[in-house]
């Protein structure tokens, strides 16, 4: 449904993004990951024909987005950063506009945004001004406004940004249930976002993509070994160096009365023999656990490391 | 170029001057500005009359003299002054709330947005002229003034207001500020209008030259009842110039 080949946009001498390629079929939900200014924006602006790019190529739906502008347009929705709305119109007019705007045929107009505020749940203030509104609510507006004519592909930049974790979980669960139907790509630089609502993820990372898969893969990219975290009423400093010479322990560190250890990869369990010796030197175990890889941490090592790929084992 | 697309655009854009101020304060100032004129002409006029008549000094004024034309040869200086408040948030307030991505990213090509948003500004100035209809009919009623004067005054006043608009649009889509755009609309309509009064100084060819780029010297016709094809063209460049600088600067904003 989208395919983008070696896209770059120059801004100046300074490349906003790089020689990006990736390629989305149709119902999937792909999230776009990235620090602020990456380039995710200047890439979905790319993608809805706001601004060209310097050099590549952008398809969607079978359109060239440079040579058939105005087809790949009728195909898309776009909720840009700011939700591109009119404060002195009416929540219903403001959708009619939109509707009208995006082709949708006359008869239908009507009924395509009854729909969609039933949809975004905004049939309350349908005849509200958009401009007494509050942000969350603008947001969902900004976001019936890309949905109002149907289109094959839904370009979402933070469609969440703004929003309480009330309406956060309900936008999400909106937007989980238009894969299959539609094609979206949302942005974000907040990953449970895109955890929540993303079967694939392209991480980016200075206009540059650095990763690109599902979340699952993602996390066993990360070569790390385990990590326990272990609270003690006594982190004597004997202890702490009998459990750093147990066969498989790499290191452990202290932080008052909290031990982080970290096991060595492939190596066998460990973790009877740690809490043997804590026992056996009147630790005083009060707490163990494994700490997860959270997806912030595949994030920060993609994003900080020049070549993920060799080096994400050794950080941490 | 689907005009049914412009029609979209210019038809939100004319709802948006009547749910905020701006349509309501332009006509009002408007009515109460040429309500004055008209009463003064008209009282200016009778006074006259009366005096010529009172001495026996042959005919008096024409109607079209004393009346037709200052009314409007005013009417027109009055636009110039209106017509920057009507212009200024055409495209500076599309950028400053970022909608402009909206019609950017919508199936409408720049040329329908350009002209949708000259028409539903046109369409304003157009309301305007026509509430002052209601003068020529009281002329008609208390006396007998020509058909033609009236209505090339008309015409003229039309494109003269349409080209102070595709100027406003023009400094509208340079800017995000409405009071910039306002600003550079009235001094540069405010230059066109007399850069004329040089051309005495300016010798023989720069004379003409000038002369021939003021806007209020091709009107003179108009208000005599002169419809002159080259009066009309010069106005019809005037509007298109603007129109197609307005596409050209805003073609560019998007490969900033």
């Amino acid at each position: 449904m989208i395919q983008v080949s070696h896209l770059t946009k120059l801004y100046g001498p300074r490349a906003a993004i790089s020689d990006l390629s990736f390629e989305v079929k149709k119902g999937e939900i792909v999230g776009f990951l990235g620090p602020n200014g990456a380039g995710k924006s200047t890439t979905m602006k790319i993608l809805t024909g706001f601004m060209p790019a310097s050099e590549g190529s952008a398809k969607i739906a079978g359109y060239d987005v440079f040579e058939n502008p105005i087809e790949v347009k009728r195909n898309i929705g776009f909720l840009p950063e700011n939700p591109p709305v009119y404060p002195e119109m009416k929540v219903q007019d403001y959708l009619q506009f939109a509707a009208e705007l995006h082709q949708v045929p006359r008869e239908k107009v009507r009924a395509a945004v009854d729909q969609v505020l039933a949809k975004t749940s905004l049939g309350d203030v349908r005849k509200r001004l958009i401009g007494n509104l509050s942000k969350g609510y603008r947001q969902r507006v900004g976001l019936a406004q890309a949905m109002v004519h149907n289109p094959a592909v839904l370009i979402l930049d933070e469609p969440t940004v703004g929003l309480d974790p009330k309406q956060i979980i309900e936008i999400r669960e909106l937007i989980k249930g238009l894969g299959g139907e539609h094609t979206v790509i949302l942005s974000s630089h907040i990953l449970p976002e895109v955890t929540a609502t993303c079967e694939r993820i392209i991480v980016i990372n200075k206009g540059r993509i650095v990763a690109e898969d599902t979340l699952d893969q993602l996390t066993a990219r990360i070569k790390r070994g385990l990590i326990y975290s272990m609270l003690v009423k006594n982190p004597a400093q004997e202890g702490v160096s009998a459990i750093r010479n147990i066969p498989g322990v790499q290191t452990v560190t202290q932080v008052g009365p909290k031990l982080v250890v970290e096991i060595q990869p492939g190596s066998p369990e460990v973790r009877d023999q740690i809490v043997e010796t804590a026992v056996k030197r009147e630790m005083g175990v009060l707490e163990f656990s494994t700490e997860k890889v959270s997806l912030e941490e595949i994030f920060l090592q993609l994003t900080t490391i020049e070549t993920p790929n060799e080096t994400a084992g050794v950080a941490v | 170029m689907n005009f049914k697309n412009a029609w979209i655009i210019s038809k939100k854009d004319f709802r948006t001057y009547f749910t905020s101020p701006i349509a309501y304060i332009v006509i009002a100032g408007f009515m109460l500005i040429m309500g004055w004129m008209f009463f003064y002409t008209l009282s200016h006029f009778e006074m006259q009359s009366m005096q010529y008549q009172q001495y026996n000094m042959g005919k008096g004024p024409s109607i079209t003299d004393a009346i037709i034309r200052p009314l409007y040869g005013n009417m027109n200086v009055i636009f110039l002054f209106l017509v920057p408040f009507i212009t200024m948030r055409l495209f500076a307030e599309e950028k400053k709330l970022h909608t402009f991505e909206l019609l950017m990213t919508s199936p409408v090509t720049l040329t329908e947005i350009v002209l949708g948003k000259f028409l539903s500004s046109l369409l304003l100035i157009s309301i305007m002229l026509g509430i002052t209809i209601v003068y020529p009919i009281i002329l008609f009623v208390g006396g007998n003034p020509d058909l033609g004067p009236i209505v090339t005054s008309y015409i003229g006043t039309l494109l003269l207001a349409s080209c102070y608009l595709s100027l406003g649009i023009f400094f509208s889509s340079l800017t995000e500020n409405q009071i910039v755009a306002g600003s550079l609309t009235f001094a540069s309509a405010l230059f066109f209008w007399l850069v004329n009064w040089a051309s005495q100084a300016s010798g023989p060819t720069w004379g003409e030259v000038l002369n021939y780029l003021s806007l209020i010297s091709h009107f003179n016709n108009f208000s005599q009842g002169l419809l002159n094809s080259s009066d009309v063209i010069y106005y019809l460049s005037f509007i298109g110039l603007g129109l197609f600088l307005t596409h050209r600067v805003l073609d560019s904003y998007r490969w900033r």
